[in-house]
């Protein structure tokens, strides 16, 4: 891959941070430094932090779209333990996250595998797989609805000609997340792929060699040297999928909107349908979502734990 | 696995990939009434453009363009604008609190917008920013992704170089913006490229936001259309198709843009 000049080994980083050092700051150079990032602070302060803390006294609060906020203490939490759409909804993000974050992670190894070395026709494989990354969500969701539409869907069409089904994907629940998570693999998955590409491209090629000369089957070759070195990757892979997973509400939204019933209903779509829909109860919608950045947070930080560990190692 | 074996399930894999990009092409093309009689198929009796020109005639199919245009536009630049400078800053002048500023802009990742999307919305309205499309650009300019790209790009750049340009009488910003930007060409590139594509599919903060479907861009415009349509998938696809084939096309092109991109984004 011919790769455009930001991609640098990363043994240069380490050598430049250390000479990245500026010469001693003149009191112009810090004012300067201090106008280089305030912009950015700014924007995260004003559309970030403010809302954060704003969130929170709203989970405490009844409130009621623009309304004023009045304070009912737990009430909102209280509410929330005893809530069974929001327990189902917690419930269907975690089957929904179960099914799609090792799916997504080891489907992109397995595809980089297969297209990593040489291969008549390599770069159109690889591009095709790549495609539904530029593809939005909402084009997917459409073309998700295309494709298991009950009705006139095409893969019943498909079946009916196989003398199958029809194939209830959007009447039978189970069915209903399984169409879900499909559409969502079909757009993860080439990112996946892309990400080990490019870590596999700096796997050493002289140990693989020695590997081969002992003896070490493809197999073991993979299982020994790749999966290892592959590791942070993997580590990155598997948080980032974790993180999109549990924010899922496009795919949910547009295909099946949590039905039928609640069995597609997850932790955003029920924050969505409490704050914006009917009820604008913006308290108890922002209590939900509170849920999800604590499950956020909870990852990042093992996320943070792990890596410490493994550079202390 | 042999040579000729992979080949063969490299072509089963990607016909998996492809068939529902090859399923909403057919479909867009396909006349509403065989869709209603007999369902879409892959390979229709007749074809038709009409649901292109149906489209065009009942909606602001042109408008909504425009506007995504615009939102993704002004997104991207000044997406640009504030991560480059904070990367730069971060990465080559020495200042009180820049290992807190690079904490607290690495930490917005673990902030999903999902989740303060109520206060999110109330402090845009109370702004005033409701109606415009400031609501939806200035909320995503600042990214933590972004700031990351253009940090380590910028310690990759030798400090002689800065040094040199500063004895040459360069004060700060002239030594950015002559010296060390020109060079930061791949890296602009990168950044647009995300910035761009984010905030062209993105869906759920711009339909909180844009409330007046003459502001709608295309994936808001697309919800809007699957209430209106109903099942006429036709129509349906012939907008999905207008919408994503630019980035598409975008996509393949610059491919080894996007690649580098994501690749950066994976390998820390």
């Amino acid at each position: 891959m011919s790769a455009p000049t930001v991609e640098r080994p990363a043994d240069r980083d380490v050598s430049s941070e250390a000479r990245g050092r500026a010469p001693a700051p003149s009191r112009g150079g810090s004012l300067t430094a201090y106008a280089m990032v305030a912009p950015n602070l700014l924007l995260i302060v004003v559309f970030l932090l403010v809302p954060l803390v704003w969130a929170l006294v709203m989970s405490f609060q009844a409130k009621r779209s623009f309304g004023p906020g009045r304070w009912t203490g737990l009430d909102n939490l209280t509410r929330l333990v005893g809530d069974d759409v929001f327990w189902r909804a917690l419930l269907n993000t975690g089957i929904f996250t179960v099914a799609t974050v090792p799916l997504s992670v080891g489907l992109g190894l397995a595809l980089a595998l297969l297209m990593d070395r040489a291969l008549p026709g390599r770069g159109v494989f690889r591009t095709i797989v790549y495609l539904p990354i530029a593809v939005s969500t909402l084009v997917t969701s459409l073309v998700g609805l295309l494709l298991f539409d009950e009705t006139v869907g095409i893969v019943n069409g498909l079946l009916r000609d196989a003398g199958i089904g029809p194939v209830s994907w959007q009447t039978d629940g189970r069915l209903a997340m399984v169409t879900v998570v499909l559409m969502t693999l079909w757009t993860r998955v080439g990112f996946g792929m892309l990400v080990y590409l490019a870590a596999l491209q700096d796997v050493d090629g002289e140990v693989m060699e020695a590997a081969e000369v002992d003896g070490a089957g493809p197999l073991a070759r993979v299982r020994h040297i790749v999966v290892p070195w592959l590791r942070p990757t993997t580590f990155f892979l598997v948080v980032i999928n974790l993180i999109w997973s549990f924010q899922v509400f496009d795919v949910v939204y547009v295909m099946t909107n949590g039905g039928p019933g609640y069995d597609t209903t997850m932790l955003v779509t029920y924050a969505y349908d409490e704050g914006f829909g009917a009820a604008r109860n913006f308290g108890y919608g922002a209590t939900v979502g509170l849920v999800l950045f604590v499950l956020t947070l909870a990852v990042t930080l093992v996320q943070v734990r792990l890596n410490r560990k493994v550079e202390e190692s | 696995m042999s040579r000729p074996m992979r080949f063969v399930v490299c072509v089963l894999v990607c016909a998996v990939f492809v068939f529902p990009l090859v399923a909403m092409l057919v479909v867009a093309f396909t006349p509403r009434e065989l869709i209603f009689d007999g369902g879409a198929g892959l390979w229709p009796d007749r074809w038709t453009t009409a649901n292109f020109t149906g489209l065009a005639e009942t909606f602001p199919v042109w408008r909504w363009f425009g506007n995504a245009l615009v939102v993704a536009t002004l997104t991207t630049l000044l997406a640009v604008a504030v991560n480059l400078a904070a990367g730069y800053a971060l990465a080559k002048l020495r200042f009180r609190g820049r290992g807190l500023v690079f904490i607290v802009v690495l930490s917005t990742l673990m902030v999903p917008t999902q989740a303060i999307m109520m206060p999110q919305f109330e402090l845009v309205a109370r702004m005033g920013l409701i109606g415009f499309f400031w609501a939806v650009i200035l909320p995503s300019a600042s990214t933590a992704l972004g700031v990351f790209l253009a940090r380590q790009f910028f310690l990759s750049i030798p400090v002689e170089l800065v040094e040199a340009a500063r004895i040459d009488g360069c004060n700060h910003w002239t030594a950015f913006l002559r010296v060390v930007l020109p060079l930061a060409k791949p890296l602009v590139a990168v950044m647009s490229l995300l910035a761009f594509m984010t905030q062209w599919n993105d869906f759920l903060w711009p339909l909180i936001t844009l409330r007046d479907p003459d502001l709608y861009t295309l994936p808001v415009a697309m919800s809007y259309l699957q209430g209106q349509f109903d099942a006429d998938y036709g129509g349906l696809m012939a907008m999905a198709l207008v919408s994503c084939v630019p980035l598409l096309v975008v996509f393949v092109v610059l491919q080894r843009y996007f690649v580098a991109g994501f690749a950066r984004s994976g390998i820390r």
